[in-house]
């Protein structure tokens, strides 16, 4: 009876492993990891003609917004080998280059004929180059993103609201061109009833824990004049950061905070924008483009009820960039597959389906084809607001900088703590030391 | 007599068969501290690896600049200039200060409210354990869902916070910012704090209401103690211990508030609701500034194991008496 047991033991052991065997040593199947989002789903649907093209299985390990930094910056750092691919946030290229989390591209570009050119300039000095501006690539331009804004079409188009604004501000009820514009449409509809309900007038990024507010706050601040750095001193930031203009623009922010947000605005980001928006609280809506498509979807909100603008202007013209560049994990045990994807996802008609998908494609060839501005409505916008991008701090300690504006900004904007010039001029001080830590100054 | 015989002799084989040394002789000559010590290894390996050695990895950390994310640069010492620019940093001394204001007023809201429940429980009225029931459900709740379900209460236009105080006080509802008003936020965690843990105490002070014997009360009731002075010479003092364990309890677990603010305010609005534990997971986890956020963690440590320690001896004291 023993013997019995052990021997089907053994064989019960030897067929449990010859299944498993076979999968240890597949190599034929990649992990790609991103953000779990509507565009993540639209690169399910568009890796399955990768896999029917090559055989090599996509496996997608996705992490909500809230999550996704710690998660995969948790990852690369323990030198994980969860991930063959990364679609990494922008701000991580100096971190992940310097750290060697992403293998260098330039070899791999040149061999196969990839050319940085033929992709939007500001999304490859974004997503892809570390140090800016210099030919090393990390990561190929994979989801173009910026921040712009949505508006209630049908709420401007009124009769009688375009009448009473004409009145009111002369000129006529539209997309603003400038801030000032924005403010006043703002205000038009701040706590106006329409159809039976108290509406506000825009939704702006407010957040504080992870990077929401200083997504929201640099639009306005970039199209003042804010710089980070000047630029013939890397690292200057003194008179720069916290220059007149900055600061005029950091108030304007706060003065849009407190004449014309919904009621318990204090924490809002991407998420919560997009509801107050869909749930028919607000005329307009500060968002990233990604949130687009989905929007215009909506049943309630989008259709013919949706506008699309860009970020207004006003000394200048800029937009926050979003948006991320598809990279190779150097722990990886299958580079040269994830490199084949990489090289696959590059090519036009590839690219051109993922714009088709909701993806946000970033290859020249696609959004300057002659149908692209009409191809969706949204597209016109995007293409207008991804010519005016500007980023965040990329360096290795962009997390660092990036906390240190949350606290300054925040303090400022939403809980009215001291001044603009107080707020940036603390900033400066917080970033010089972290430049210090680093070396750099 | 035979058989009762025979019974006693397999119940003594049988004791003798299952005694250790009988154990230690199967196992060829293994003393019994040798076996005890086999048994308990796996813990003590497990404590080790998962407390100690951390928390002395964590102290050697502290006197260097190693950074999490950047783990092929040089690591050095930097003696004692991670605890110099901890104890000098303004914004942790806010975090400090705003962690003390927490703990201040939920320990007391809580305890007081804590007590006066189990006190009104102990009285064991009609329905008293239906009652006990319903008011534990907070603490049986998981903060991440009552952090989220509280957002919604005090959401300005559709929480029923924010509609009740309205319709207490006559302030228009979109001017209820309990999350989004600086001096409002810390009162909007400590309320959740307080409505989820209170139970807890009430739990604590009921053990300890129960323990106290009904003849004491007889005595006090023929030496005609009025219920005022019976509470207060007997009911108090007797529970006084198990109410101090709850604070103790309450205190710890406080210092290290983290889930409900995170998703309650994310330590907004500006600075206001950053606790401790927030800008050491900020330092740690965001910044990777791995040696000052060790440093921190050290601190934190000392300074929560040493007020413990002086709160356990007076509560020694406080049950030796």
């Amino acid at each position: 009876m023993q013997k019995k047991s052990k021997a089907l033991l053994g064989l019960a052991s030897a067929l449990m492993l010859s299944s498993a065997l076979p999968n240890l040593a597949k190599a034929d199947e990649l992990t790609l990891c991103w953000a779990a989002w509507d565009p993540a789903n639209a690169l399910v649907e568009l890796s399955k003609d990768f896999t029917a093209k090559t055989g090599t299985t996509m496996k997608f390990e996705f992490v909500p917004w809230t999550n996704y930094a710690d998660r995969f910056l948790n990852e690369l750092n323990s030198h994980g080998k969860l991930c063959d691919l990364i679609i990494g946030d922008s701000q991580w290229i100096g971190g992940s280059a310097e750290n060697g989390h992403y293998v260098k591209l330039n070899d791999f570009f040149d061999k196969e004929g990839i050319k940085m050119d033929d992709f939007v300039p500001a999304t490859v000095v974004g997503y892809s180059e570390w140090p800016k501006n210099t030919p090393n690539y990390w990561a190929l331009p994979a989801m173009g993103d910026v921040v712009g804004w949505t508006y209630r079409k049908d709420w401007f188009e009124r009769p009688e609201l375009k009448t009473e604004f004409k009145e009111k501000y002369g000129w006529d009820l539209a997309a603003p061109k400038t801030y000032d514009q924005l403010k006043q449409v703002a205000e038009f509809f701040q706590k106006r009833e329409i159809d039976g309900k108290t509406v506000y007038g825009a939704s702006i990024y407010t957040e504080r824990g992870s990077e929401g507010i200083t997504m929201g706050v640099t639009n306005v601040l970039y199209s003042w004049g804010f710089q980070y750095e000047d630029p013939k001193k890397p690292y200057e930031m003194e008179g720069i950061v916290n220059s007149a203009e900055a600061i005029k623009g950091l108030e304007f922010y706060k003065s849009l905070y407190d004449c014309c947000t919904p009621p318990g605005s204090s924490n809002v980001y991407m998420v919560e924008s997009a509801d107050a928006f869909k749930s028919g609280q607000v005329a307009m809506q500060m968002n990233f483009a990604f949130t687009w498509p989905g929007l215009y979807k909506d049943e309630k909100v989008g259709g013919d009820k949706i506008g699309f603008f860009p970020n207004p202007a006003e000394k200048a013209h800029f937009a926050q960039l979003g948006g991320q560049g598809i990279s190779v994990v150097s722990y990886s045990d299958k580079k040269d597959a994830a490199l084949q994807y990489i090289k696959w996802f590059a090519q036009p008609d590839v690219q051109a389906k993922w714009w088709e998908l909701g993806g946000f494609s970033c290859l020249n060839s696609v959004v300057k084809a002659p149908g692209f501005a009409t191809s969706q409505p949204y597209a016109q916008a995007f293409l207008d607001s991804m010519a005016i991008v500007k980023d965040f701090w990329a360096e290795p300690s962009y997390a660092t900088l990036l906390q240190d504006m949350q606290k300054r900004v925040h303090n400022y904007v939403v809980a009215g703590n001291g001044t603009a010039q107080e707020a940036l001029d603390g900033l400066v001080e917080d970033w010089t030391e972290v430049f210090k830590d680093d070396g750099k100054i | 007599m035979n058989i009762s015989n025979s019974i006693v002799e397999q119940a003594a084989d049988a004791t003798a068969r299952s005694t250790p040394v009988s154990v230690a002789r199967r196992v060829r000559g293994l003393s019994d501290s040798a076996i005890a010590w086999v048994f308990i290894a796996p813990a003590i390996t497990l404590l080790l690896a998962i407390n100690i050695f951390p928390l002395i990895w964590a102290i050697y950390l502290s006197f260097t600049n190693y950074r999490a994310n950047r783990p092929n640069a040089a690591v050095e010492g930097v003696g004692l200039r991670n605890y110099e620019r901890v104890l000098t940093d303004p914004d942790i001394w806010q975090a400090m200060q705003t962690t003390a204001h927490f703990v201040f007023w939920t320990i007391i809201l809580q305890t007081v409210i804590g007590f006066t429940l189990a006190y009104l429980i102990d009285r064991k009225f009609r329905g008293h354990a239906f009652w006990t029931t319903i008011i534990l459900i907070p603490m049986m709740l998981s903060p991440a869902v009552v952090g989220n379900f509280w957002r919604f209460l005090y959401e300005p236009q559709i929480g029923l916070f924010a509609y009740a105080v309205s319709w207490l006080s006559g302030i228009p509802t979109s001017d209820i910012r309990m999350l989004g008003d600086v001096s409002l936020a810390p009162w909007a965690i400590i309320i959740v704090d307080t409505w989820m843990w209170t139970p807890y105490v009430m739990l604590i002070c009921l053990a300890g209401l129960r323990s106290i014997p009904d003849y004491i009360y007889e005595a006090a009731e023929v030496d005609r103690a009025s219920a005022w002075r019976q509470f207060w010479s007997i009911t108090v003092p007797m529970a006084l211990p198990f109410i101090m364990l709850a604070v103790l309890f309450r205190g710890i677990e406080n210092f290290k508030m983290f889930d409900m603010v995170t998703l309650l305010t994310g330590g907004g609005p500006g600075s206001v609701t950053e606790v401790a534990s927030i800008t050491l997971k900020r330092a740690a986890f965001e910044s990777w500034a791995t040696g000052r956020a060790s440093a921190f963690a050290i601190i934190l440590f000392v300074a929560v194991f040493g007020l413990a320690n002086i709160y356990v001896k007076a509560l020694n004291k406080v049950k030796q008496r």
